[in-house]
């Protein structure tokens, strides 16, 4: 864009979305990688369709993480300092399984996001709201033998980017996630039900598939909460790896 | 769609991931300068040939005699153990290293490679890709993937052989552009 031209508007961006929705009706499950309203998207996606190839057998296994790699305390990021973060206080627990539904059990799961106040303790974050002495908001952990994962966290805050004029993210927890198999990989957003930013963020409606966006929200489960301490949210995921579909625009 | 359950979509890194993935030893596959180890790096470049400085990129790969490796300990090595996983971000320059060790071939005659996959704020959804190694022309040849490559877009898929190793540039988009690979359900 040009120096000097006004920055998009919602409005536009918005537009931008509904036109590309409307044009995606039948498209795969995942993102669009080549999505103009998210700008920083137009010189870094691929212009080439994938090329299909059969896997070979390095392919087919994955790294192995074990007790050297994740302490238990890793999960809690609420307890990494002297003092109690701010925020709502939260369980996010979940199954991981693989596309017939079998557990994936002792993978990595990584977290990290924004403090409550919707602040990356990170130094390009130039978001000028408070940082917390008490949240770095980074965190692991590795699935039990059934697949499970649990962190204790807090919500995270919305918070402003750059994208166009007024744009704002969603809450969100940026989930990093190994399968069975190398082909699994998955980096991805847990997004919170509900929220009134989701329809307005290029991000989140980069997947045209509803039933796909559908699958990026937590749920908030009462059954997960800690008494009198924390909420909870439930959140499963599914690795499919090579199943996953990749359509151009 | 054969897959009863679909599966999680992929989302961006996002700019914010330096705190988390990125860590002490993740290009480290093996010391460098130690008994065989390779520098095996390069650019991130985007549409224009800009460097991307903050992508993130994964290896994984087999031993030097091409069997799969099954150890833990790549989040906190060790300095002995070689897991075949390591994790690199780009600088400043796009730049990014891994010291390791050559993969050997995965059956007799096949063409050795390493597994990559890239992340990046501004990419929504992660990249897989292959770096083979240029040295045997006959197995190259006779790879399924790169035989089946016209020869411009196969080269992008073949890495350049230094002194100590090896350069491979990831182009995510335009003339040059990297080939992404799929796998065949
Ligand atoms: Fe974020």
């Amino acid at each position: 864009m040009p120096e000097n031209a006004p920055p998009d508007t919602q409005e536009s961006i918005s537009a931008e979305i509904a036109s590309i929705a409307a044009a995606h009706e039948k498209a795969g499950p995942g993102p669009l990688l080549d999505y103009p309203p998210y700008r920083s998207s137009i010189l870094r996606h691929p212009t080439f369709a994938p090329v299909q190839v059969d896997p070979e057998e390095v392919e087919l296994a994955g790294p192995v993480f074990g007790a050297r790699d994740v302490d238990p305390t890793d999960a809690d990021l609420t307890a990494q300092h002297p003092g109690e973060p701010v925020g709502e206080r939260m369980v996010v627990t979940g199954r991981i399984t693989d596309g017939a539904g079998r557990p994936v059990a002792g993978q990595l799961v990584e977290v990290w996001q924004a403090n409550a106040a919707g602040r990356y303790a990170h130094g390009r974050d130039r978001h000028p709201a408070p940082l917390d002495p008490n949240f770095t908001g980074t965190g692991r952990s590795l699935t039990d033998a059934d697949g499970w994962y649990r962190f204790v966290t807090i919500k995270p805050g919305p918070y402003p980017w750059r994208n166009h004029l007024n744009a704002w993210r969603p809450a969100h927890i940026h989930f990093s996630l190994f399968g069975r198999d190398f082909t699994e990989r998955v980096v991805t957003q847990m997004y919170f039900p509900g929220d009134p930013l989701l329809p307005l963020d290029p991000i989140f409606q980069s997947i045209p598939d509803t039933a796909g966006q559908q699958r990026l929200l937590a749920t908030y489960d009462h059954g997960v909460t800690r008494p009198e301490w924390s909420t909870g949210y439930r959140w499963d995921i599914v690795l499919t790896g090579p199943r996953r579909t990749w359509t151009q625009s | 769609m054969t897959d009863p359950t679909p599966g999680t979509p992929g989302q961006t890194v996002g700019p914010f991931f330096g705190l988390s993935l990125p860590y002490a030893g993740g290009p480290e596959l093996v010391p460098p300068g130690s008994a065989g180890a390779i520098r095996l790096h390069g650019q991130v470049l985007d549409g224009v040939g800009e460097p991307v400085p903050d992508a993130l990129l994964e290896l994984w790969q087999a031993g030097p005699d091409g069997a799969v490796v099954r150890e833990p300990g790549s989040l906190n090595r060790d300095g002995w153990t070689f897991t075949g996983w390591g994790r690199a971000a780009t600088d400043n320059a796009g730049h990014w290293s891994f010291s390791t060790l050559r993969p050997g071939p995965g059956r007799p005659g096949a063409a050795p490679f390493f597994a990559l996959t890239v992340f990046a704020r501004g990419l929504l959804d992660r990249l897989r890709t292959r770096i083979y190694l240029p040295e045997s022309e006959s197995s190259l040849a006779a790879d399924p993937l790169l035989s089946a490559l016209p020869a411009e877009r196969r080269a992008t898929l073949v890495a350049t052989a230094e002194p100590d190793g090896y350069v491979f540039d990831v182009v995510l988009q335009g003339d040059r552009e990297t080939v992404f690979l799929e796998s065949r359900p």
